[in-house]
This record gives structure tokens, sequence and C-alpha cells, in this order.
């Protein structure tokens, strides 16, 4: 009783809250760095440093009135906040935080797919939220967000099935076993899919430079223009919420999950006096940095542009990825 | 017990929210729940111990052709949602093709509980069929129903080929 419900459910709770404490503070974290990189100095006003900015805010977003449109489809704006948060969040349940058991919700071994195909009942939120505000901007952003989803969805997912190949297991524990065996990162051996995925992993939670689906300048807020208060933090809490899932997908993937670097190198293994978490956060942590660095940094694709790169060359790459895997793997 | 709870549970709202699909007049709210349907035939597939058949039905239905659904509804009715103008059209077709369906259903069902049980797939190479399908699964398509799979997948592609064909814009040459 206490094994099969108790602990896994003290293992949610805790998740869930740390998942939600980092995206408000992924927020603050992403306003300080580029100010940083624009020389200000970002928000500062509340807390030492502006520390409790995130806390203001949470209590802002929930104080506001909630509006809903006159014309709006009531229900179904209701739903997509939710149905944009909740995939996020789910896919926590297979994401190994550290080497042991406890640090884990559950290991399922169609752990891969399991991920991928939750995060793309994702899109659902953004597209109906689009529909059901009955306007015309958020209309025309969900429909760029469902064209755009789905073409990377294709590469990214091809790129997946070459990491299978190579690791010979879908569970994302046996992966990270599988580098461990390996005496390697799987990103020094497939450097060509870390590229696509992490590009694959902006433009799926619709990041500069893809953030096409919320172009401020164009279409005025995008998807959840008609949003306000609450529902529209949901929106922002999903879009954070996938950005730490990509960041941890590829960790888990390419750079050796919760092992230290150069695993099989016996001098560094004074190394492991850091427990196996800290290296999995702290590896996470330089994906959700990149992530903001890429914003400050990079302008906003056009939309034509995005989907050429989308169609003729990550998918081919990903193909021709996944082939010349294939052969390694049979000649090795 | 509790197995035979949870299938006759999603059973039920299996046909209820499938009754919803053809019966609500939004074609957006249609789709809505076609796409509740699909998760809970995943969940069904999960009760079965089909996990990775699970998962791919929801990658492959849930996440991909329905959200290609709604982009089609949404492309093609960019004003608001047209409702069903006669509810009854077509009723006769649709009541025809749905007992020739019944009847093939009925018809599988009586021939394969006549049959002996097939092993478990991949229990004649010594695979473990405990703790999960996937290996097993991929082992059985790529051996022993490989021409299958290579048929559906030519299948596949000459549908592809032939979208393609059809939707091509004629290039003028001049």
């Amino acid at each position: 009783m206490v094994d099969t419900f108790v602990i896994p459910l003290l293992k949610i709770v805790v998740v869930l809250n740390a998942v939600l404490v980092a995206v408000t503070y992924m927020v603050l974290l992403e306003r300080k760095v580029i100010a940083w990189v624009q020389s200000r100095l970002g928000p500062m006003r509340v807390g030492p440093y502006g520390v409790l900015q995130p806390i203001a805010d949470a209590v802002k977003l929930i104080l506001k009135e909630d509006i809903t449109p006159v014309k709006a489809d009531k229900w179904v704006f209701t739903l997509a906040p939710i149905l944009g948060l909740v995939p996020a969040l789910v896919v926590f349940s297979v994401i190994p935080f550290g080497a042991d058991p406890l640090y884990r919700i559950t290991d399922i071994n169609v752990g891969l797919l399991f991920v991928v195909s939750v995060t793309s009942i994702g899109v659902y939120g953004i597209i109906l939220a689009g529909w059901a505000s009955n306007s015309k901007y958020p209309l025309l952003a969900s429909l760029r967000a469902s064209a755009q989803l789905i073409s990377y969805e294709i590469a990214v997912t091809m790129t997946l099935v070459s990491m299978i190949v190579t690791a010979g297991t879908l569970s994302l524990v046996g992966i990270v076993e599988a580098q461990q065996e390996a005496g390697l990162w799987f990103g020094f051996i497939q450097p060509a899919a870390f590229v696509l995925v992490f590009i694959g992993g902006l433009a799926e939670t619709n990041r500069a430079p893809f953030d096409m689906p919320e172009a401020e300048q164009e279409l005025t807020g995008g998807f959840h223009t008609e949003y306000s208060g609450m529902r529209f933090a949901l929106f922002f809490l999903a879009e954070y919420a996938n950005m730490i899932v990509v960041s941890s997908v590829v960790t888990i993937l390419f750079w050796g999950g919760w092992l230290r670097p150069f695993p099989n190198i016996e001098v560094l293994a004074f190394l492991d006096f850091v427990p196996s978490w800290v290296w999995f956060l702290a590896k996470a942590f330089v994906f959700l940095y990149i992530f903001l660095w890429i914003r400050a940094t990079l302008p906003r694709y056009r939309y034509d542009q995005l989907m050429r790169l989308g169609w003729k060359v990550l998918i081919p790459i990903a193909i021709g990825n996944l082939v010349v895997t294939g052969i390694v793997k049979i000649l090795v | 017990m509790v197995e035979a709870i949870a299938f006759y549970t999603l059973a039920t709202l299996i046909l209820g929210f499938g009754i919803l699909v053809i019966s609500v007049r939004n074609i957006v709210h249609s789709v809505l729940f076609l796409v509740a349907d699909l998760l809970l035939v995943a969940a069904l597939y999960v009760t079965l111990a089909a996990e990775f058949l699970a998962v791919i039905q929801i990658l492959v239905y849930a996440g991909g052709i329905v959200v290609l659904y709604l982009f089609v509804v949404m492309l093609v009715q960019l004003k608001r949602p047209e409702l069903h103008a006669d509810r009854r059209r077509l009723g006769v077709v649709g009541l025809l093709l749905a007992g020739v369906v019944l009847l093939e259903l009925v018809g599988i069902a009586v021939y394969s509980a006549s049959q002996p049980m097939l092993p478990a797939p991949g229990a004649a190479r010594g695979l473990p069929i405990e703790g999960g399908n996937t290996e097993n699964l991929g082992w059985v398509l790529y051996t022993d129903y490989l021409i299958p799979f290579e048929v559906a997948s030519m299948l596949l592609l000459v549908a592809m080929i032939g979208a393609i064909v059809l939707a091509r814009r004629e290039v003028a040459v001049e």
C-alpha cells in the first residue's frame, strides 16, 4: 500500500511543485538574462535583485480579471489552456532525475515514445485557443502553430529513431545506462542528431527564433491574445514547462543524464561525491540557459523560411542520419 | 475484477464519446470528442498490456492525424463552424455501412473464438515475454510478418505519391 500508492503520490507532488517553482523562476531568469545581454538590470524592485518578482507576478496574475470574450466558444476557450499545460507536466512522470529509482516517478519500457506522444497532444492547447477565441490574429497564430509543430515533429521523431537504434532501448533509464556501458555520451557519437533535436525542440516549444505562433509584432501576441489572468498564465507555464522537458530529454539522450563526465574513467571517480541528480539538473540548466541565450541573440525567422528549414533541411538530414546510423549499427 | 471494471468503464466512455462525435453539431467539438475517444482507446490498449500500440495510437492518431483534421476544418471554415444543415443527410447509407461493419466484427469474433489461442509472438524465438513487448513486436514484424509489413509500407507510399500528384499545381511551361 505504502509502496504502490503513498510514495509515488508523494513523488508526484514533489515533482509537480518543483517544476512549477522552476517555471516561475525561469521567467525571472529569462528577464534577467535578456536584460544582461542588453546591458540593462532587469527586475530589481521586488526583493533583493528582484528575486521575489515571480511571486509578485503570480499574485498579480491570480488577482487579475479573467475575461472570456462574448463571441468565444466558452467550453473550448476554458479547455485550451488546460490541454496545453497538462501534457507538459505528465511527461515528468518518466523523466529519471537520478541514478537511484528514488529519483524517478516511474520507468516504462516505451519511455521515449511516451514523451514524444504526450507532448504531441500539447499542440491542441494552442490550436484550440486560437480557434475558440473567435478572433482573427489568434486564429492565424494557431494555423501557423499546427503547421509548424507537425513539420518539426517529423524531423525530431525521425532523429529520435536513430537515437533508439544507437541505444537499443526505448526506456529513458535504459538509454542513460547504455551511455554508461558505451563509456561515451551519445552527444559525441550523434552530434548531428543532437543539433537536430535541439533545433526541433526550439520550434516545438515555440521559442525564438521560431516563435511564429506568438509573434508579437505581427499577431499581437498570437494564440493567447484574448486570454487574461490565470488562463494566460497557464499558457506561459506550459511554454516554460515544455522548455524544461526539452532540456531534460536532450540531457538524457545526448549528455548522459545523471552520469558524471567521462563515466568510465577511474581517475575522475572523485567526481562521484556530487549526487547524480545534481549532475542531471546542472546539465538540464545549461540547455535552459541556451534557450534564453538564443532568444536574446537571434531574430525571428520569417514564416516561409521556417517551413523551408523544416521540410527541406531538417527532415532530409534526419533521414540521412537514420540511414547512416543503421548502416554503422550493422557494420560495427 | 479490476480489469473487468476498467474494461467496462473504458468501453462505455468510448461508445459515449463515439456517439457524441457523430451527434454534436459543431465540427470542432466533434473533432475534440474524437481525440478523447482515441486517447481512451489507447488506455484500453494499456489494459491489454500493449503499451507500444497504446503509445503509437496517441502519437499517430491523436497527435498527428487529428491535428491535421482540425487544421483542415479550421482552414475550410474560417468564419464560424458551419452547422450541419440536414442531420439526416445520407442516413440510409450510413446505417447500411454500420450494419456491414457490425456483421464483419461479429464474424471475426465468432471465427477467432473457435480458433485455438495463438502463442505469444516471439515465444518460439525464446524472447522474454514479460517486461515489455516492444522488442518482441520488432522481431516478429521484421521476420515472420516481413512481407505484409512491406506491402503495407508500399501501400502508404503509393497513397502519398497519389496525394502529391493530385494536389500538384500545373506549372505552365514557357
